[in-house]
């Protein structure tokens, strides 16, 4: 935990001291330019790497009734049967998290009164998936907000989030929900990891360091609109530069927009090589994306290997005497295999 | 087998989570806590690579001199052939919400037996390999290497894992423990590390045809046998055909149903509906197994022992395949067999239902229907002429088994027919069943007594909610449709809800199935009598 604070916090000042002696060009154009291409290129790879390996066998988690009998009611959900339910349980997993809500929580009464004894009860426990969801979909948006340095004249979908987001009207600049929502989840991401003793014992340095990145993201975003008062007009124009590939001076621009753009693209680089790629991986998920007619559909496996098992007519020739004696039918009758054998 | 602790004991003797991290722990064999390996010849007939003597308790494990590269080389070669693999070792993201969710952790709390860690034991060799991380920084990402302890660890924990899948439901990702557990054994394999309690069945099926090592005429010996215990209690005695060419349908059942106390309830059910039914099937010696212990070993064993089914099918020249009720036997057929050895042979076709004319559409390809689809059709529509009364000494609970609830989906075909064949039926509580369902705790292979304890306690949260509808509803039989619950339930019950017995579903349709022809009956297939008798006693 503490390591991957100290990485985070030392980018951070090596972004901000490096803007302040004059390196604003070294972070704020050639590493954005590198690290949208280790992005871009590393998610690619980390995907060929993943389709490189074939599905051997179709494999899906049916999390409900199957498609059997037409008086039997299907959990067309969670246990689909054609394509169309398959993309359909996959937006439910892919945007509102399915399997997470499921979550319960089990704990174990020792002297419960109806069992007399131990008993395990499960409480609901959505605080997870309340926080998950609360910080994907904040970070998306506050992602597509961020557009509108990128384009010009800035479109028209951006402005309308833009309004929605700061609907409370509070502040000036005003204050975008998002932005705050997005901290508190990772926060309580954070605190989660330090607090469950569970989750805390699971927990490696690459499960601390998004959280730090990305907080380290938001709180330097929210001081640079909130604080600082970064001149928004300089900085779209220097984006746009670089948009443009002919990046213009960064001079004037405030050292904190440098930590922002620096801490933005160490978790862009280190994306493709880290658990991050669940964003794409969810979406290979063999117990997921396949419909469950496994019945119905013969799946190939391209490695299958050939077969080798015992036949029955070398089964038969190991038990004949006793099938016999038994009166059980035999495809060779035993005098012909006997005949046979001596023939030999 | 060692005294069991009392569930309270049990409970309390949890320990704590350990102050080291998990990279620094070792697991501790002890007696109890391990099955006992398979043996030098087992391993070799079956052609199992490195057969050697081992004992999991000693300090070396005689493993072949070779053993890392070979293992490595397992590793590789399993990333190259399942992307399952590939994408479970990435994402990843530790979030924990599978912890809770496994039975063994819950029943052990051994951190390495919450689902993420389970996976973590092979992830952190992969991040060695295969991350560029790991690569640089080695334990402090999490990344280490292989060693002889590692080798002990994944075996340990390979097996404290049931492949139940229930932490896959959770998985915001999916990542499947089953998966990864099976991929490990098949690693561990590699290097001859096997199980007794696996291996041995997986022989016997290879060359027998079943897991039990009945030969064909002890096979038919004990059949007829049931069949004649059927005539007894109904007055009607069953056809047993065997190995007969011709017929429309072959039925294979779990090998234990027909072996052991109370399968074989079942396995008479079978005999006395079919025959009800005029069912134009048979019985095959050859395919006497539906049940795959292969499945617990490796893709490939799984496949061998597979075989046999569409083998036997286009030997006797069947139309289609009816299957019994067996927990895992159902996860290779929905999700495997097909994959494995088919396209079905010519002769097969769509399953066609001889009695109601109803298409199983949902098994055009494999061709093979599951009992609870078939009976839950006839009852459907009215072909069978029950009288639920005659199990009303039952009140009932369905144990949904993890390979049909998460591999399959099959919740409410049994339990259609169970509603139709007793008056009384209770749930169990609802995250403990259907799609959320707790196995018995010891599928897999690990329904072996010497691991009682471990057994008592990843059967905890079954056992506990068996107890909740036994204290509340007064339930005394928990129906399923398993083989290896079968085994495995009665000593659960045992432990947790003394008094509950266990049964598969058929045994209870023959119970209330009133035959053409049969006589007045006294008593159940457990040759127990029935109850009302006293009052129509009254009554005449």
């Amino acid at each position: 935990m503490l390591n991957a604070l100290l990485i985070v916090v030392a980018i951070t000042i090596v972004a901000w001291l490096g803007a302040a002696v004059g390196l604003g060009a070294l972070f704020g154009v050639v590493l954005p330019y590198v690290a949208v291409l280790i992005f871009l290129g590393g998610i690619v790879w980390r995907m060929v790497y993943w389709a490189k390996s074939p599905v051997p066998f179709a494999i899906p988690t049916t999390g409900g009734q199957e498609k059997s009998l037409d008086f039997i009611k299907q959990a067309k959900l969670d246990c689909p049967d054609t394509k169309f339910g398959v993309i359909k349980r996959m937006f439910l997993e892919v945007f509102l998290f399915r399997s997470l809500f499921r979550n319960v929580n089990a704990e174990i009464k020792t002297d419960d009164p109806i069992n007399g004894g131990p008993r395990l009860i499960y409480y609901s426990s959505k605080w997870l998936w309340l926080f998950a969801l609360v910080f994907h979909y904040c970070f998306f948006i506050v992602f597509f907000r961020h557009f509108r340095f990128f384009m010009d004249p800035v479109p028209g979908c951006i402005a309308f989030v833009e309004m929605i987001d700061g609907i409370l009207q509070i502040g000036a600049p005003r204050m975008y929900l998002t932005g705050l929502f997005l901290l508190f989840a990772v926060v309580f991401l954070l605190g989660r990891r330090l607090v469950n003793p569970r989750v805390r014992y699971i927990s490696l340095m690459q499960d601390y360091v998004p959280l730090f990145l990305i907080m380290g993201i938001a709180i330097s975003g929210l001081l640079m609109r909130y604080c600082f008062k970064t001149d928004i007009t300089q900085v779209k124009a220097y984006i746009m530069g670089m948009v443009h590939f002919s990046p213009i001076s960064a001079d004037g621009i405030d050292p904190i927009f440098f930590v922002h753009v620096c801490l933005v693209c160490s978790l862009l680089i280190y994306f493709p090589f880290s658990k991050l790629t669940h964003m794409v991986g969810v979406f290979f998920s063999p117990t997921r994306n396949l419909p469950c007619n496994t019945r119905r559909v013969r799946h190939e496996n391209p490695w299958n290997p050939p077969k080798d098992f015992l036949t029955y007519p070398e089964y038969e020739d190991l038990y004949r005497e006793a099938m016999a004696g038994a009166n059980l039918p035999l495809d060779k009758p035993l005098d012909a295999a006997k005949k046979s054998e001596s023939g030999k | 087998m060692a005294k069991l602790p009392t569930p309270q004991e049990l409970v309390a003797s949890r320990p704590e989570f350990p102050s080291e991290a998990w990279l620094e722990t070792k697991p501790v064999f002890a007696p109890g806590s391990y099955c006992y390996p398979a043996k030098v010849e087992t391993m070799q007939a079956l052609h199992m690579p490195n057969p050697h003597e081992w004992d999991p308790a000693a300090e070396d494990w005689n493993l072949p001199e070779n053993w890392e590269k070979i293992l490595c080389d397992a590793f590789e070669e399993r990333l190259k052939k399942h992307r399952s693999l590939k994408l479970f070792m990435d994402i990843c993201v530790r979030c924990g919400a599978c912890a809770d969710k496994c039975q063994f952790f819950l029943g052990t709390n051994d951190p390495k037996n919450m689902p993420v860690l389970r996976a973590e034991l092979l992830r952190s060799l992969y991040r060695r390999d295969y991350t560029m991380l790991g690569k640089i920084l080695g334990k402090k990402v999490g990344a280490r290497s292989w060693d002889k302890d590692v080798v002990k660890e994944l075996f340990y924990y390979a097996y404290q894992c049931t492949e139940c899948r229930r932490c896959s439901l959770f998985c915001p990702y999916g990542i499947d423990t089953a998966e990864i557990t099976a991929i490990v054994r098949e690693m561990l394999h590699e290097v001859g590390l096997g199980l007794h309690w696996i291996m041995d069945p997986a022989k016997n099926c290879s060359y027998t045809g079943n897991h039990l090592g009945i030969k064909p005429h002890s096979y038919v010996e004990i059949v007829e046998m049931l069949a004649d215990d059927c005539e007894d209690i109904v007055g009607v005695r069953p056809k047993t055909p065997f190995n007969e060419k011709g017929h429309e349908i072959l039925f294979i059942c779990p090998s234990g149903d027909v072996f052991a106390d109370p399968g074989i309830y079942t396995f008479m059910g079978y005999l006395i509906l079919f025959n009800e039914l005029g069912l134009d099937y048979t019985l095959s010696t050859y395919a006497s197994e539906g049940g795959n212990f292969g499945s617990f070993v490796s893709f490939n064993m799984a496949k061998k022992l597979n075989a046999k089914m569409y083998e036997e099918a286009e030997r006797l020249g069947v139309k289609w395949i009816l299957g019994g009720e067996c927990g895992h036997m159902w996860r290779v057929i929905n999700q495997y067999m097909d994959t494995y050895n088919g396209p079905t042979p010519k002769n097969m076709s769509v399953p066609v239902s001889p009695i109601t004319g109803t298409v199983f559409e949902n098994a055009a390809s494999t061709k093979m229907v599951h009992i609870s689809e078939f009976t839950a059709d006839l009852i459907r529509h009215n072909k069978l002429n029950l009288d639920p009364s005659r199990n009303d000494d039952l009140i009932c609970t369905w144990h949904d088994s993890c390979n049909p609830a998460r591999g399959m989906g099959l919740l409410d075909e049994p339990r259609y027919v169970l509603k139709h064949v007793v008056n009384h039926f209770y749930e169990m509580p609802e995250n403990t069943i259907r799609e959320q369902t707790f196995c018995c705790g010891a599928g897999s292979g690990l329904n072996t007594e010497e691991i009682m304890e471990l057994r008592m306690r990843s059967g905890m949260p079954r056992g506990n909610a068996l107890r909740y509808v036994q204290q509340k509803y007064g339930v005394n039989r928990m129906c399923c449709v398993c083989a290896i619950d079968r085994a495995t339930l009665p000593p659960l019950a045992n432990y947790w809800a003394p008094g509950v017995t266990i049964s598969g579903l058929t045994e209870l349709v023959a119970n209330a199935l009133i035959c053409k022809g049969e006589h007045k009956r006294t008593v159940n297939l457990r040759q127990e009598d029935l109850p009302h008798l006293d009052e129509e006693d009254e009554g005449e």
